[in-house]
């Protein structure tokens, strides 16, 4: 057993370990945080979008030093059928601001950029570290974990789980319970090197300005899921994700999905004659509020990914898992400086801390949406998107016929496929599900 | 629309760097006669194609291509056909960009 104790463990150097890690560190803790990757970020996957303010919240100068790719200044929204997609674009040259909003990263890249602050501020890192057990005294309570190194026994009066969405501890642990495939999507993605001046010219970019692309339509099969393509400085990240459920019920191949994307027409100039480094594959927390488990307990908090804080509405994961571990530690912080045990009544402030955040109340606002998309997947990603661009060619195309006619016929493509009552059920469910 | 691509997972993994731990696979299949439907849809599922059938018609896994997404455990553990573990400290895929 390793002597040394500590006033927290952190399971984990992603966004939520790094912010904890961080928080704690800068409030004089002591801190150990654990990474079984060779470096952290090595084991991270995300598209990745990085939302300045919650960063902000953590480094205010961060953009002089951060490996930032681009910043955002176009949002594309895609309505994909096979060989068409009706978009919505917004672009706005106020996104070109001093301090932007929101910028593509890379996250090993990024990653190892956070750790490094969080080590400057006073905490250990130990990479190549995978913690096997959770530790508890004769009182069930946790003290500590157990790693795969000799002697690897240590103890805290906290260990903060930020370990991920496939994250085993807290699980093995009965703590939470595991992802199920419903409420869990599984996104594949690649890594498509260009020239930059080659990305600027296709995205209509100048300088570090950025792009983002979400799509969902036919690419998905009829499953619950969306496509992403997301502009980085000299490469593109292009991905797809779809519920796991709902590849276990198809039989539909990641790859195959992926691959299809990639070659749909709108897409596939976007990528033409790039050099592809990567391939990746990761889980997204998709359950939303209503899968979001206990959050704390005798001595242990659960923090990002690992507690299920993602909105796949406004596909936020990052900062939910940013914000979830500084308030975690900010908690932490605040029962260590009463004085007081890491017991599960004093470290209950942090879901009341997180409950008054963003966090709780955005997953909150949709807590319905996840259920109602994942059980009409197939009108939702299959037949609207159809329905759309049908609409939208018979709007578009000019052959003689009377446009009153051709609004007639659109109107009946969506009556024959959905009936007036089905129309009038989904539009109800979504604005519900909405509000 | 719904044919297989004739997508190669081999070339996709090449792309990747990987500390494997020979010796030490991190995922196990549990022995079994006929697969159970969870085990069978890890042959589509899973993004590495880590698993196969063997010519008795049983699933095995290769873990040196994973990518520790963890689709199969949350598919196929829970009724036991696997045991998923982390990799040892250092060890699996090692992403460059993530």
């Amino acid at each position: 057993m390793i002597e040394e104790r500590f006033d927290a463990i952190v399971v984990g150097a992603g966004m939520a370990g790094n912010a904890a890690a961080l928080t704690m560190a800068k409030r004089g803790m002591k801190v150990l945080q654990l990474e079984r990757g060779e470096y952290p970020g090595s084991k991270n996957v995300q598209g990745a979008i990085l939302y300045a303010d919650m960063l902000e919240k953590l480094i205010p100068e961060f953009r002089e030093e951060a490996p930032l790719e681009r910043h955002v200044i176009e949002q594309r929204f895609w309505m994909m059928d096979d060989r068409s997609h009706v978009g919505m674009h917004y672009r706005s040259d106020e996104f070109n601001e001093e301090r932007p909003n929101r910028y593509t990263i890379i996250r090993a890249q990024f990653d190892k950029w956070f750790s490094s602050k969080v080590r400057e501020a006073g905490a250990t890192l130990l990479c190549e570290t995978t913690v096997t057990e959770l530790v508890r005294d004769e009182r069930e309570r946790i003290v500590g974990v157990r790693t795969d190194r000799r002697d690897g026994e240590i103890h805290a009066d906290v260990v903060v789980l930020a370990e991920g969405v496939n994250g085993l501890l807290g699980t093995r642990a009965g703590l939470r319970a595991r992802p199920r495939p419903d409420n869990v999507a599984l996104a594949v993605k690649e890594m498509h090197f260009l020239p930059r001046e080659t990305i600027e010219a296709r995205f209509n970019l100048k300088g570090d300005e950025g792009v983002v692309i979400e799509a969902a339509g036919t690419i998905s099969r009829g499953m619950t899921g969306m496509g992403f393509i997301y502009a980085n400085k000299e490469c593109i990240s292009l991905g797809i994700g779809c519920l796991v459920a709902d590849f276990q019920r198809t039989g539909q191949t990641p790859y195959g999905l992926l691959d299809q994307f990639k070659s749909h027409p709108s897409v596939a100039p976007l990528v033409a004659g790039s050099e592809v480094k990567e391939y990746s594959a990761h889980l997204i927390p998709e359950g939303g509020y209503k899968s979001i488990p206990q959050l704390y307990g005798e001595g242990w908090v659960v923090v990002g990914d690992a507690a299920q804080l993602n909105n796949a509405i406004h596909r936020e994961g990052s900062n939910l898992a940013m914000t979830s571990g500084r308030i975690a530690a900010e908690a932490i912080g605040l029962v260590k400086s009463r004085g007081e045990p890491m017991s599960a009544a004093n470290l209950s402030i942090y879901k009341k801390m997180l409950d008054d955040s963003f966090v709780i109340k955005d997953l909150k606002k949709y807590k319905d949406l996840p259920p109602l998309m994942h059980t009409q997947s197939q009108n939702f990603f299959l037949t609207y998107p159809q329905l759309i661009s049908k609409a939208m060619q018979n709007f578009v195309r000019v052959d003689g016929t009377p446009k009153a006619e051709k609004e007639k016929a659109t109107l009946k493509s969506f009556v024959k496929a959905r009936s007036w009552a089905g129309l009038f059920g989904d539009a109800c469910r979504l604005a519900r599900a909405w509000r | 629309m719904n044919v297989e691509s004739p997508v190669r997972v081999e070339d996709k993994l090449y792309y990747n760097r990987y500390l494997v731990d020979i010796g030490h696979p991190h995922v196990k299949v549990r022995a079994h006669t006929t697969p159970s439907p969870q085990l069978l849809a890890l042959l589509k599922a899973c993004p590495a194609r880590c698993y196969e059938l063997n010519d008795n018609g049983q699933v095995e896994i290769t873990v040196d291509g994973c990518i520790e997404c963890g689709t199969c455990r949350v598919i196929a553990e829970p009724t036991g056909d696997i045991e998923w573990s982390h990799p040892r400290g250092g060890y699996g895929v090692q992403f460059k960009f993530g």
